[in-house]
This record gives C-alpha cells, sequence and structure tokens, in this order.
C-alpha cells in the first residue's frame, strides 16, 4: 500500500501512509486509540474508499469496491467489532461468504461438518445449531476468526483479534497463526497487548495521527521505544500506578450479596464489595464473569439470594433501580449492550445521568456540554467534538465512551466488565490511574477481566470463578499470577 | 441533519415555483369573509391532519417502531364524536373525550408493543384492521341512522378562523409547539432516540426502555385523535369506512421525507411538518395543473424518490465519485 489517505469529516484519519507486507510475515500494525489502524485495514480489504493513493497485492495494482471482492482476491479479515449476524446459527454464519459448489445452493450437511471442523482448529466446542449473538464476546470472536481463516486466502488480516480471549484461546490462535505463516501467507495482526507482539510477529509498523511513524523488524525495536513510537513520549508513571494495593477489607461494607444465583446462569454466590476497594473477578473462558456482573446489577434477574446495598435491601433489583441506588455498570459488549451508534458521544455519556434524573428534569445543554468535555478530556477521547456519532470513533475510543458514562452517572459502586478491552497502552495506564483515584475516594470497584495481569495488578481482592461458580478468593499479598491459574484449575480450593 | 435537510426544503421551493409557473396567481392570497384565503393557505389548511398524524408517526418510527392503525383510530375518534353529540353531552367534554378515545386506542397499541413484545407492524394492523369495525359498532350506539351532525364549537376549530387566520392552522402550531417542548425540552426525545437506536443498551443505562415505547404510541393516539376531530369537524359526519384511509401512508412518506429512517434512533420534528406540506403541495399543484387526478399518485411517487434518492448516502457517494472522476 502506498501513499494511503483517508479524510473522514473533521478527521485526517490516515495521511499518506506506506505499508509493506511480506509473504510468510506476521506483521504487527500498532498505534493509539484512532491512529488509523482499523482504517488502513479497512481500506485494504474493500470496507472503505480510499482518497487517494495505490494497492498492490501480488505486483498488479488492485481497487477492491467490497470485501467480497477482497475475499476472491485472497484477502480475509476478521474486523475489530464483530460482524457476524447475531440472529443467524453458527454454522449459517460460517456458511456465508464464497461456498463451493454451485452457487446459491448451499449443502447443510456439509456447511455443518464444515463449521464443525472450522471450530475445532480454534479448540472451540459450541452448539453450532445456536444463534451467535447468544455467545459472549469472546466466543463470538472466535467464531469470526473461524470464518476467516481458511487455507485459499494469501493475507489474512486480524483487527484486534485477541481484545476478549483469554491466554489459551489466544495460544491456540497464536498456534493457527504460525502455521499459516510457515505456509507463506502474510498476516496484518493489529493489537495492544505489547507482550503479544513480541511473541507472534516478525515486523511492526506504527501509526500515530493518521501517519506512519516508522516500519522495523520485531527484533530490533525494544518495548520502551515502541511506546514512545506510539505514543509520542516517554511513559514512565505505568509501574507506579499498578503498584500500591489499598490496605483490605477495612472499607464500609457497600454491597453484599448472599447467595444470589441463577439455576443454569450462576450457582448462587456470596460476594461483599467495599468501599475503597478493588475486586477482581478472574476465570476461564464462560466461567461466568459477565454473568456475576450482570446479576449485581440486575441485568440478569437472581432466582434467588438476597443482596444488600448500603444496608439497604434490594428487592426485585433492575438495572434502572441499580442506577438509582448508586451502582454503575460497563457492559462487556460495547456495541450490543453498550452504545447507541447513532447518537452523539454527548448523548451516550449523558445518558446514565438522564435516567437518574428522570425525563421532566432535562440537564441543560450547557451543563451536559461541559460534563461530556470533562469526560472527554478525563479519558482522553479521540475525537474533534462531543457531538460525533459514536459509531464513526475508533474501537478504543467507544469503549472509553462506555466507560465515560458509568464514571459520569458518579457511582460510588462500579461494575466493570472487560473495561479496557481495545484500550491502547497510553490510555489503559491512565484509566487504571483514574479508577484508582476514585478508589481511594471511597468507590467500591468489581472489574472482570481477561487479562490476568490486569487483574493481578489492580485487584485487592480476587474471587474465581470456575464452570459458572463461584470457587473461591484470593486476598492480599497472594494475588499472583500463579495462586490464580492454581486456584482455577482446581489444584487449590481455598473456600472464602 | 443540517445537509440533509435541504433536500426536503428544496423538493418543497420547486414543487411551488412550478405550480406558480402553471398557474399563474398561485401565490394569490386575499381576505374573503374576514379569513385568508389563496393556495398556499389551502395547502397550509388541508395538511393539518396528515402533518399532525405524522408527527405522532415520527415519534412512534423514532422508537424503532411503527403504527398503521393511524387511520382507524381517527374513524374512531369520529365515530365517538357523532355518538357523544346524539347522546347530548356538552360539545367541550366531548373534545376531551375524543382526545381520550385516541388515548385509549394507543394505550392498547403500547401494550402490545411494550408489555407483550409483539412486533410493532403486526401489533398495529390488530387495530387498524378492526377499528373501523368498531367505528361501525359505535355508530350502531345510536341506532345509526344518520351519522351527521351541527357543532358550532368543534366545526369552529376545524374551519372557523381567528384574526383572518383558519383556527387549525393556529391550533396545529399550538400542538406542535407542545409536542416540541415534550420532546425536545425534557429528556423524552434523548430516551426515545436511544431506545429506537439501541434497546439493550438502554435498558442498561438505566432508561426504562418499555415505558417509553409506550408512550410513544400514546402519544400517537393522541395526535391522531387531533387529526381525527378536524377531520370529522370538517365533514360534520362520521364515516368509519372510508374517513382518514391511507393517512397511515402519507404520514410515513413524511416522516420519511424529512429525514426520518424506519430503522429509528431520530426524530425530525420541523422536517416531518415540511415532508407533510411536500405531499400536499403536490397533490394541490396537480389539481390545479388540470391533469387527471390519476396523475396525482404517479407524479408524488417520482418526486418522493428522488427526494430520498438525494437523501440515501450511497446515491449520493455514487453521484460524487462520478463528478470526482470525471473533473479528475
Ligand atoms: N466512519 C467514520 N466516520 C468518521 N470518522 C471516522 C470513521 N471511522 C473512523 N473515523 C475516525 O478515524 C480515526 C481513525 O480511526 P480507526 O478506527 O482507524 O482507529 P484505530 O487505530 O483502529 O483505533 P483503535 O485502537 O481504537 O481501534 C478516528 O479518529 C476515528 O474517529
Ligand atoms: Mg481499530
Amino acid at each position: 500500500m502506498r501513499g494511503i489517505t483517508k479524510a473522514f469529516p473533521g478527521v485526517r484519519a490516515l495521511d499518506d501512509v506506506d505499508f509493506t507486507l511480506h509473504a510468510g510475515e506476521v506483521h504487527a500494525l500498532l498505534g493509539e486509540n484512532g491512529a488509523g489502524k482499523s482504517t488502513l485495514i479497512k481500506i485494504l480489504t474493500g470496507a472503505l474508499e480510499r482518497d487517494s493513493g495505490e494497492i498492490r497485492l501480488d505486483g498488479t495494482s488492485v481497487d477492491f469496491q467490497s470485501t467480497g471482492e477482497a475475499q476472491s482476491h485472497g484477502v480475509s479479515t476478521v474486523y475489530q467489532e464483530v460482524n457476524l449476524i447475531p440472529a443467524m446459527s453458527v454454522t449459517k454464519n460460517l456458511a456465508l461468504g464464497p461456498s463451493e459448489g454451485w452457487p446459491g445452493v448451499i449443502s447443510w450437511r456439509k456447511a455443518r461438518a464444515r463449521a464443525r471442523a472450522k471450530l475445532a482448529r480454534l479448540n472451540l466446542d459450541i452448539d453450532i445449531e445456536q444463534p451467535v449473538g447468544s455467545y459472549s464476546v469472546a466466543v463470538q470472536q472466535l467464531v469470526a476468526i473461524a470464518h476467516a481463516l481458511d487455507n485459499e486466502t494469501s493475507v489474512l488480516v486480524l483487527d484486534e483479534p485477541t481484545a476478549s480471549l483469554d491466554a489459551q484461546e489466544t495460544a491456540t490462535l497464536f498456534d493457527i497463526v504460525r502455521d499459516l505463516k510457515q505456509r507463506g501467507m502474510a498476516v496484518v495482526f493489529i493489537t495492544h497487548f505489547l507482550d503479544q507482539v513480541y511473541e507472534i510477529s516478525d515486523r511492526i509498523s506504527v501509526l500515530r495521527n493518521g501517519g506512519l511513524v516508522g516500519s522495523a523488524m520485531a527484533s530490533d525495536v525494544s518495548r520502551k521505544d515502541l511506546i514512545s513510537m506510539m505514543i509520542g513520549r516517554e511513559l514512565g508513571e505505568v509501574e507506579a500506578a499498578y503498584s500500591g494495593k489499598a490496605s483490605p477489607q477495612t472499607g464500609k461494607e457497600k454491597l453484599v450479596a448472599k447467595g444470589v444465583g441463577r439455576r443454569r446462569t450462576l450457582k448462587p454466590f456470596d460476594l461483599t464489595l467495599r468501599a475503597g476497594e478493588v475486586v477482581g473477578l478472574a476465570g476461564l473462558l464462560g466461567s461466568g464473569r459477565t454473568e456475576l456482573t450482570k446479576l449485581v446489577f440486575g441485568a440478569i434477574r437472581a432466582d434467588s439470594g438476597s443482596l444488600k446495598v448500603n444496608g439497604k435491601e434490594a428487592g426485585s433489583h433492575s438495572p434502572r433501580r441499580s442506577l438509582a441506588a448508586g451502582i454503575a455498570f460497563c457492559p462487556e459488549d460495547r456495541k450490543a449492550e453498550g452504545l447507541v451508534g447513532e447518537l452523539s458521544i454527548r448523548e451516550n455519556i449523558m445518558l446514565s445521568i438522564q435516567s437518574k434524573q428522570g425525563w421532566l428534569r432535562r440537564l441543560p445543554r450547557g451543563q451536559q456540554e461541559q460534563i461530556a468535555a470533562e469526560m472527554i478530556k478525563a479519558l482522553a477521547i479521540a475525537t474533534p467534538d462531543a457531538e460525533k456519532p459514536v459509531r464513526q470513533l475508533s474501537g478504543g475510543n467507544q469503549q472509553k465512551v462506555v466507560l465515560a458514562r458509568a464514571l459520569a452517572s458518579r457511582p460510588d459502586i462500579l461494575l466493570l466488565d472487560e473495561p479496557t478491552r481495545g484500550i491502547d497502552v497510553g490510555a489503559h495506564a491512565e484509566i487504571i490511574t483514574l479508577i484508582r483515584k476514585l478508589c481511594s475516594e471511597g468507590l467500591a470497584l468489581l472489574v472482570a477481566s481477561s487479562e490476568l495481569d490486569e487483574v493481578v495488578a489492580a485487584s485487592d481482592r480476587v474471587a474465581v470463578l470456575r464452570d459458572r461458580e463461584k470457587i473461591g478468593e484470593i486476598v492480599g499479598g497472594e494475588i499472583r499470577r500463579d495462586n490464580i491459574i492454581r486456584v482455577i484449575a482446581g489444584d487449590d480450593d481455598r473456600q472464602h | 441533519m443540517q445537509s440533509r435537510a435541504i433536500w426536503p426544503l428544496l423538493a418543497l421551493v420547486l414543487i411551488l415555483i412550478v405550480a406558480g409557473l402553471i398557474s399563474p396567481g398561485f401565490y394569490e392570497i386575499r381576505i374573503v369573509e374576514g379569513r385568508l384565503f389563496g393556495n398556499l393557505i389551502d395547502i397550509l389548511y388541508r395538511a393539518v391532519p396528515t402533518a399532525l398524524v405524522a408527527l405522532g408517526m415520527a415519534v412512534v418510527i423514532g422508537t424503532k417502531g411503527i403504527d398503521l392503525s393511524v387511520g382507524s383510530i381517527i374513524a374512531i375518534v369520529g365515530a365517538v364524536i357523532v355518538w357523544r353529540i346524539k347522546m347530548g353531552d356538552p360539545h367541550v367534554a366531548i373534545l376531551f373525550i375524543a382526545l381520550g378515545a385516541g388515548i385509549l386506542c394507543g394505550m392498547w397499541n403500547g401494550f402490545l408493543v411494550a408489555a407483550l413484545g409483539i412486533q410493532p407492524i403486526i401489533a398495529t394492523l390488530i387495530l387498524m384492521v378492526s377499528g373501523r369495525g368498531v367505528g361501525l359498532l359505535i355508530n350502531q350506539l345510536y341506532g345509526g341512522t344518520d351519522p351527521s351532525f351541527e357543532s358550532a364549537f368543534l366545526q369552529g376549530l376545524s374551519t372557523g378562523s381567528i384574526w383572518y387566520i383558519p383556527t387549525r392552522l393556529v391550533l396545529a402550531a399550538g400542538i406542535f409547539a407542545a409536542l416540541w417542548l415534550l420532546i425536545r425540552r425534557t429528556a423524552l426525545g434523548l430516551f426515545i432516540e436511544a431506545v429506537g437506536g439501541n434497546a439493550a443498551a438502554s435498558n442498561l443505562a438505566g432508561v426504562n426502555a418499555r415505558l417509553i415505547v409506550f408512550f410513544a404510541y400514546v402519544l400517537c393516539g393522541l395526535l391522531a385523535a387531533w387529526a381525527g376531530i378536524i377531520m370529522t369537524a370538517d365533514t360534520h359526519t362520521s364515516d368509519p369506512v372510508s374517513v382518514g384511509l391511507y393517512i397511515e401512508l402519507d404520514a410515513i412518506l413524511a416522516v420519511v421525507i424529512g429525514g426520518g429512517s424506519l430503522a429509528g434512533g431520530r426524530i425530525y420534528l420541523g422536517m416531518t411538518v415540511i415532508g407533510a406540506l411536500v405531499i400536499q403541495s403536490l397533490t394541490t399543484a396537480t389539481l390545479i395543473s388540470g391533469l387527471p387526478p390519476e396523475y396525482n399518485l404517479i407524479i408524488k411517487a417520482l418526486v418522493v424518490l428522488t427526494v430520498l434518492f438525494l437523501q440515501s448516502a450511497n446515491a449520493r457517494r455514487a453521484i460524487h465519485r462520478l463528478v470526482y472522476r470525471r473533473a479528475s
């Protein structure tokens, strides 16, 4: 790709970017949120039209008008926002796209067999007749990857494929990618996890504000250089923000769950959240992390147990009541459950505060703009203004808007499900610092994350889940990666 | 919205210019018997019922819904008015009874959609199909022999005038202002647009999505009732079989011409009124041009198609590309 330029109203998303991809290499594409990574690959795969520049594939100039055309030329893509049809079964989703045999004729028997084979490669064992939308984001992500993995393709583009995956799924994916690379396939890999960059990629390109900062072999750049290439400055305070655990178990009890559960969703569990304390939720894919946060928030109705919020019994629990009681929640799936894409950043941020206020007491426009501006600044949301529709933001910036909404409602209990999904290193550190600060001011925090390191770094106490059951808690100095893995594996069932 | 608002406005101006060319004196406005008369006033006057219904439709479409039953609500409201007049109720009270009937119809639709979760097109189809029958049954309540009536008060609202201006225009302006305040000066508009854009996310953000959807249908019923009152008082009779037939289609068109999308999530009140005016000025222009009325529908279809084509992002991109390629 040579001299690629693309402008959106108010933003120059790409400015004269060159990008070269060699056969048999994994090329990591890095950059801050909104740097232009997704835009670059969308142009490569025909999902967006470029303003100028040239794309050559094996020496011939190409100009894909659609993703289908790109696919038939051997360019296969997993987009950042999962691009499956939620109401359709896994089989049908996997059968979409170029097919063998007669055009327009599908043999469902063969389609099912192919679907099973594709998922088996990723070690994913799910019911393929269920609609895709009924599965978690991580599973949907794996299905999208399975859809793109095809031995016929010569270029594979992965836009943050691992953002919601656990270590295990990531390892499986990397094995497959290495195998494909061996066969001469070229892979573009976008991520914000630097460990993964060094683990898998041969070459690295960094984008900043729509421009190419540089390209180098992975072995030639240090982690530190990489970060300063991405954000344009040194990143010093990260480590400081990570350390320093608050003294545990002393704060006021903000939320007490006793035997809360729901059949076929999560076994009844006990959980206490205290002021000033961060509780992490660890567990494998499908262990019930999301379900636990949703039960606490009332987004899933519990069929057993009782919940006390600020000492008061919370009778029938619903998102609206929870919000009124000072609980805020960031859902894991920002596209389906988090954002209203057509509405502006300001309107999305205002939604929870406004519903707390009631429909009659509309916040004046000036105040709305002020709150939105504060949140945009605090979370460093990259946008020309607050009136931009949220769907036009880059993935990481959309995630920040979900967080902004929860923070703007000034909760004293905050439930976060995968809060940093797709957020870049710099912003990641800033968000952790911000959350730490809120905690020191008396916020009670529950964080579910598939990133074990994040759980370890951020939590004062870790609740571990396995097979839809809370199996233990780890406190204070015991919180280490290996300890958590041991509890998950079941060697050490310390009951709380 | 700014750039998209151009096309419907341009269409309206163009239609009026063409009408002025074929019919000299089209823009003339006179005062006859203490009231303004003229083609422009006539367009506004006749557009009132459609515009009112379209405003309600805009709110419902904003929630990602649709209300096919508005024509039947008009029929029911008409029947209720005549029935209560025959029963001898005071006419001011009848105004409120008629509005209440519209609200009840809206509550029925809202119940089916919000509480039972029936898809809007099916849920409102039920009242659309049965509503005119209900109107006929109401007519039976007083024997149904002669459904015509006289009411100075109600006719005054519909065909009278205040200060040279037709009363219904004043009424419609008042209703529009009240609706605008309700939608834009409370948080209701934000909630409706949020629910229409993504109901699951709105719920998790604390919005009572069901209540909002329910309320939208009630509002739509209320606005249809106002249209029903004006139409019934205009004809001074109740004719459940044909009053307001196909008005739902004109209303939906008006919303869409005004830039609304059936995918929900946005309400454009002002532009919806422009949409209704586009439809009415087309009808009026074809009539005075002397073309046979059959042409009206075809011309309407062509104009609507053009406006929608120009609003469509894909079409605009294609045109842009064509022009750009030729230039370079
Ligand atoms: N459809 C669109 N309309 C307007 N602006 C857009 C659109 N898509 C992307 N942008 C803007 O282009 C810029 C680059 O976005 P892009 O999605 O490529 O970022 P990214 O590098 O993938 O970031 P992330 O790490 O958050 O995914 C952003 O400022 C974004 O707001
Ligand atoms: Mg991206």
